[in-house]
C-alpha cells in the first residue's frame, strides 16, 4: 500500500511500486484526463502537475510519489465550473479529437502557475515535449494564452482561489 | 458457431415504447437488408436515404419529446456530431440542446459503410437535413388533420405545432400514429437558408467540454463491471513464425490470469493493467520467431514500386490537334510510405457472453468491421454487435479494427468478461496500415502563348484501401493458426478515386492524358490515409504547375487562373490570393533576401468536393536546410456551411498535419522489419515548428450540397509549402518528405 495524494485527496493505493502513475491514475483512481500516448516519455499525452511541476506519468513510478501532491485535469475543475485554463479551452474551441488536450492543458497550467504572463516564445517552448496529431497547436496556442488573462483578470479580482 | 441474435433495431424499438412501435413490427425492414432491396423505384434519395429511406432510421421523435438524430458515421474528431445537430435541429424547428444524436452502432443506426473520404456531411448530413424536414412536415400534416385547419396555416416552434388561434400540440403528441415509418420522398420541404438559425453558426462541439474536463470520452476510458486487460505479443516482422515462447513463466506473473495463442496470434490477459504490459515484455522476451527479408530497399523505392508489375488504366485522354507545345518540361515526384501515427494507440473492449459478441472500437466503419469480425470468428454477423466509441484521431484506417479484432478473438477466450485491448505504441507505429508510397512522372509543353498545350501525368501506386470486408484484412485474422487470405487488392473507382484520387486536373488543358498504374503487390502493409491518393497527386500536379508557371515567366497565381474556368474553384484561389495579399508581398518577399519563400496551390477535392486554395510563406534557414511554414492563408468553398468553426479547425489542422507529412515524414525499415516504431525514429510536427499564423477564409454557398472538407486541405498544403521552399531557395525538391538534410543538399549542389 502506498499513499498517493492526488488532488487534495489521500488515497491508498494497492500496486507495485514500478508501476506507472499513469496506470495507477487511470485504473485504480479512475481518472480519465491523462492519456496512454507512449508509455516512452516522448509524446506528453500523459502530463500531469506534481509539486507544482508538469511530470510525465507514463514514465513516473509510483515510487517516486510518497508525500508528493499531484494534480490531473480532473482537480482543476469541473464542467459546471470549469477552472480558466478549461474555460479557455472550451472557449477557443481547442480540441480536434482532443486526446492530446489533457496533457496539453496540464503542461500550460504548470507553466501558468510560475508565470502567468508567458510571452507566445516562451508557451511554444514550453509546450515542445507534447505532440498533436491532429493539428490543433494554433488553437492550443490560442488557448493558453486566453486562459493567462483569464487568470489575470481573476487576480485582479482578487480571486486566486480558481487558480 | 451459431450464438443468439442481438436484437436490431426494429425489435427494440418495439419493445421500447417509442411510438414507432406498431410500424417497427412489420418487421420487413431490417437495417441491414441490402440497399437494392430497398431502394425504391424512381429518383434516387439524397445522401444515405437512398440506401436507408426510411425516415425513422434517421430521426426518432418519443411520445415524451425526446428527440434522436441516428447516423451510421463515426465521429472521428471532426466535430460532425454537433454539425448533425444543427441540420437536425434546424429542420425539425426545435432547439439546438433538444436534440440526443446517436452515432455508428450496429444495433442502432443505419448501415451507413465507413467514415471516411469526406463524406459524412455528403452522405449522413444530407440525409439527415431531408429526413428531418421530412419529418416536420409530416408532423404538420398530422397536426393539420387533428386541428382540422389546412397546414399553411400552422407554424412550427419549439418542437411543437402551432395553430393561429394558439392551439398547440408537441412533437412527441403527434407522433402516436405510423408518421414517421415511411420513406423518404426524393424532394424535402428545406428551410429558407435566410431563415437558418442554428445552422451556419459556429456552435460549440458538443464534446469538447468532456474532452477538457477529464470526462470519460474515448473507448480508452471505458471501464466495464469485471474487466480484464490485454495485451497482444505481435511477431516482429511481417510474415514472422511464433516457434517458440514460455507461457508457465509467464502464466505464474501475479495478476496474470490468461494466455492465448492461435498460430502466430500471441496475447495475454490479465486483472491490471500493468500486469498486462509486463507479462507482455515477459512474453516477447522469450518468444523465437522465424523471420524473412522479405521488405525492399528503402533508398530504391522509387524504382521498386514502378518496376512492379501493374494494372494499367488510362483515365483521361483529350486531345486536341490543333494546339501543340514547344517548350516542354518533365518531373518525377516521389512520396514515401507515412504513418497515420495516432497520438492515442488503438484499443478496444469486447465482452463474449451468452454467445453474442459485442465491441466497443473506434473503427470507421461498425458494419464492414463486424462481417470481418464475425467471419473471423466464424459466427453469424447479427450475433456480434459493434459500437462506436470515440478513440484518438485516426485521420483514416489506422488499427482501430485490427484492435477490435484482438479483443474479439481474446475475448471469446474468456466468456463474460470484458476484455480491453490496448495496444502500445511500438505495435501501432509498426503494424498499420500505413499511407502507401507513390510515384508520379509528370511532362507537359507550353505554347507560344504561354499556356499549357499539352499535359502528361502518369501515377503509380498500391491501393488505398485495405478495409475490412472479409476477415483476411484483420491482423489477428492473418495471425491465427487458420489464416484468413489477404483480400486481393483493388483499384478503388473513379470518379473518387485511389491511387488516382485527384490525378485527373481540373485545369483546362487542351491535350491531356492521364495514366493509372495500379499495383497489386503491397510490400508494406497498407490502407486509406487522410485524401488517399489525393495528397501526392496535388502535391505533384500543383508543384508542376509552379515549375510551368516559372517557365512561362508567369505568376503562379495568374497562371492557375488562366487555365481553370470553375467559377467556384477561381473564387478561392482569388480569395486565398487576395487575403494573403499575394502579388504585393511576393514582390516584397524576394526583395527581403531568400530565406522566405511565398508559395500557393489549389484543389478541388476529388474533382467533387470542397474547393480548398492555401497561399503560404516559408523560411528556410540556408545554413541547416530547416523549413518552417510561418504563415498560411487558405480559401475553401465546402457547399452549404453548417458549422464554420468546425471547417475552420478542420482547414487549420489540415494545413499543420499536412505540413508535418511533408516536411518530415517517412516510414523506415530495413529488408526484414519497420524501424520506425515510435516518436523518436518517426518524428513529427512540434511545436516549435507551428506557424505564427493560419487564417481560413469560408465561402459559404447557401442552399447549395454540404461538400465534406476534412480532407481538402491535405493536398493543397503540402504543394503551397513545397512551391514556397522551391520560391525562397531557387531549388525544386520533388522527393517527399522535403527534409532538412535534402532542402540542405539541394541549396549546397
Ligand atoms: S504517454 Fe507519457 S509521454 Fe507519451
Ligand atoms: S487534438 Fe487530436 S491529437 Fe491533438
Amino acid at each position: 500500500m502506498i499513499t498517493l495524494k492526488v488532488n487534495g485527496q489521500d488515497h491508498q493505493v494497492d500496486a507495485d511500486p514500478d508501476t506507472p502513475l499513469l496506470y495507477v491514475l487511470r485504473n485504480d483512481l479512475e481518472l480519465n484526463a491523462a492519456k496512454f500516448g507512449c508509455g516512452l516519455g516522448q509524446c506528453g499525452s500523459c502530463t500531469v502537475i506534481v509539486d507544482g511541476q508538469a511530470v510525465l506519468s507514463c514514465v513516473t513510478p509510483l515510487l517516486l510519489l510518497e508525500g508528493k501532491q499531484v494534480t490531473t485535469l480532473e482537480g482543476l475543475g469541473t464542467v459546471a465550473a470549469p477552472a480558466p485554463i478549461q474555460r479557455a479551452f472550451m472557449e477557443e474551441q481547442a480540441a480536434q479529437c482532443g486526446y492530446c488536450i489533457a496533457g496539453m492543458m496540464m503542461r500550460a497550467q504548470a507553466l501558468l502557475m510560475r508565470n502567468s504572463k508567458p510571452t507566445d516564445a516562451q508557451i511554444r517552448a514550453e509546450l515542445e515535449p507534447n505532440l498533436c496529431r491532429c493539428g490543433t497547436h494554433m488553437r492550443i496556442l490560442r488557448a493558453v494564452h486566453r486562459a493567462a488573462r483569464l487568470m489575470d483578470t481573476a487576480d485582479a479580482a482578487g480571486d486566486r482561489s480558481i487558480r | 458457431m451459431n450464438g443468439p441474435v442481438i436484437l436490431d433495431r426494429r425489435s427494440v424499438l418495439a419493445g421500447g415504447g417509442a411510438l414507432i412501435v406498431s410500424f417497427s413490427l412489420r418487421g420487413a425492414v431490417a437495417q441491414e437488408a441490402k440497399p437494392q432491396e430497398l431502394k425504391p423505384q424512381g429518383p434516387k434519395l439524397p445522401g444515405s436515404l437512398a440506401t436507408s429511406p426510411y425516415l425513422d432510421s434517421w430521426i426518432r421523435i418519443d411520445a415524451d419529446g425526446r428527440i434522436t438524430a441516428f447516423t451510421g458515421k463515426a465521429e472521428l474528431g471532426q466535430g460532425f456530431r454537433t454539425a448533425f445537430q444543427q441540420i437536425a435541429a434546424e429542420q425539425l424547428d426545435v432547439p439546438f440542446d433538444a436534440i440526443k444524436v446517436i452515432t455508428a452502432d450496429t444495433k442502432l443506426t443505419a448501415n451507413e459503410g465507413y467514415t471516411s473520404g469526406s463524406h459524412s456531411m455528403q452522405d449522413s448530413g444530407t440525409a439527415i437535413l431531408h429526413a428531418a424536414a421530412q419529418v416536420r412536415a409530416l408532423l404538420m400534416a398530422e397536426a393539420a388533420r387533428r386541428f382540422e385547419l389546412p397546414a399553411e396555416n400552422l407554424r412550427s416552434e419549439n418542437a411543437a405545432v402551432i395553430a393561429p388561434d394558439g392551439r398547440r400540440l408537441g412533437y412527441g403528441e403527434l407522433v402516436a400514429a405510423d408518421v414517421l415509418h415511411v420513406q423518404a420522398q426524393p424532394t424535402s420541404p428545406l428551410k429558407d437558408p435566410q431563415s437558418f438559425k442554428v445552422m451556419g453558426q459556429p456552435v460549440p462541439r458538443v464534446d469538447i467540454p468532456a474532452k477538457v474536463t477529464g470526462g470519460a470520452a474515448y473507448v480508452q476510458d471505458m471501464r466495464l463491471p469485471g474487466m480484464v486487460h490485454a495485451r497482444v505479443v505481435r511477431p516482429p516482422s511481417y510474415g514472422a513464425e511464433l516457434m517458440e515462447f514460455d507461457a508457465a513463466a509467464v502464466e505464474k506473473m501475479p495478476g496474470v490470469i490468461r494466455i492465448v495463442r492461435d498460430g502466430n496470434f500471441l496475447a495475454v490477459v490479465a486483472e491490471k493493467e500493468f500486469s498486462a504490459v509486463k507479462a507482455m515484455h515477459a512474453l516477447a522476451a522469450a518468444a523465437k520467431w522465424r523471420e524473412s527479408a522479405k521488405l525492399p530497399n528503402q533508398n530504391d523505392l522509387p524504382n521498386v514500386l514502378t518496376r512492379l508489375p501493374s494494372q494499367d488504366f488510362a483515365i483521361l485522354s483529350r486531345s486536341d490537334p490543333s494546339v501543340t507545345g514547344t517548350r516542354r518540361l518533365e518531373a518525377t515526384y516521389t512520396r514515401p510510405y507515412q504513418s497515420h501515427g495516432s497520438i492515442g494507440p488503438s484499443c478496444a473492449v469486447a465482452q463474449f457472453a451468452d454467445g453474442a459478441m459485442t465491441v466497443w472500437t473506434h473503427t470507421q466503419g461498425v458494419y464492414p468491421d463486424r462481417q470481418a469480425i464475425a467471419e473471423m470468428l466464424g459466427m453469424p454477423q447479427p450475433s456480434v454487435r459493434l459500437i462506436h466509441v470515440e478513440g484518438s484521431g485516426c485521420y483514416g484506417h489506422n488499427g482501430a479494427d485490427d484492435a477490435a479484432a484482438d479483443a474479439a478473438l481474446i475475448a471469446r477466450a474468456l466468456p463474460g468478461r470484458p476484455v480491453r485491448v490496448q495496444w502500445m505504441r511500438e505495435q501501432e507505429h509498426g503494424w498499420e496500415p500505413y499511407g502507401p508510397a507513390m510515384v508520379t512522372k509528370l511532362s507537359a509543353a507550353l505554347d507560344e502563348a504561354g499556356r499549357i498545350a499539352d499535359w502528361n501525368f502518369a501515377v503509380w501506386s498500391n491501393t488505398h484501401s485495405m478495409r475490412p470486408g472479409g476477415a483476411g484484412s484483420l491482423l489477428a485474422a492473418q495471425h491465427i493458426a487458420k489464416p484468413f487470405a489477404v483480400p486481393a487488392p483493388k483499384p478503388l473507382p473513379l470518379p473518387e478515386g485511389g491511387g488516382d484520387r485527384n490525378a485527373i486536373p481540373i485545369y483546362n488543358f487542351p491535350n491531356a492524358h492521364v495514366m493509372h498504374h495500379f499495383i497489386p503487390a503491397m510490400p508494406l502493409r497498407i490502407s486509406a490515409m487522410r485524401a488517399l491518393g489525393a495528397y501526392h497527386n496535388v502535391f505533384s500536379l500543383e508543384s508542376f504547375m509552379d515549375e510551368l508557371a516559372g517557365l512561362a515567366g508567369a505568376d503562379p497565381v495568374e497562371f492557375r487562373l488562366k487555365h481553370l474556368d470553375d467559377q467556384r474553384g477561381r473564387d478561392v484561389v482569388e480569395k486565398a490570393a487576395q487575403e494573403f495579399g499575394w502579388s504585393r508581398d511576393r514582390k516584397a518577399a524576394q526583395n527581403r533576401g531568400q530565406n522566405l519563400g511565398y508559395g500557393f496551390a489549389f484543389a478541388r477535392y476529388k474533382n467533387l468536393a470542397a474547393y480548398c486554395a492555401i497561399a503560404s510563406e516559408v523560411e528556410v534557414d540556408r545554413e541547416t536546410g530547416r523549413a518552417r511554414l510561418v504563415r498560411a492563408v487558405a480559401a475553401v468553398d465546402a457547399g452549404q456551411v453548417v458549422n464554420p468553426d468546425g471547417i475552420t479547425n478542420q482547414i487549420e489542422g489540415a494545413i499543420v498535419q499536412s505540413t508535418s507529412w511533408t516536411l518530415y515524414e517517412s516510414v523506415a525499415f530495413d529488408d526484414t522489419r519497420i524501424t520506425s516504431i515510435d516518436w523518436q525514429t518517426y518524428p513529427i510536427l512540434r511545436f516549435n515548428s507551428v506557424p505564427d499564423s493560419i487564417k481560413v477564409h469560408i465561402i459559404n454557398r447557401p442552399g447549395q450540397p454540404f461538400l465534406g472538407s476534412g480532407e481538402t486541405g491535405q493536398g493543397p498544403a503540402a504543394a503551397s509549402v513545397a512551391n514556397a521552399i522551391a520560391h525562397a531557395t531557387g531549388k525544386r525538391l520533388r522527393n517527399l518528405p522535403l527534409s532538412r538534410k535534402r532542402i540542405k543538399d539541394a541549396i549546397d549542389a
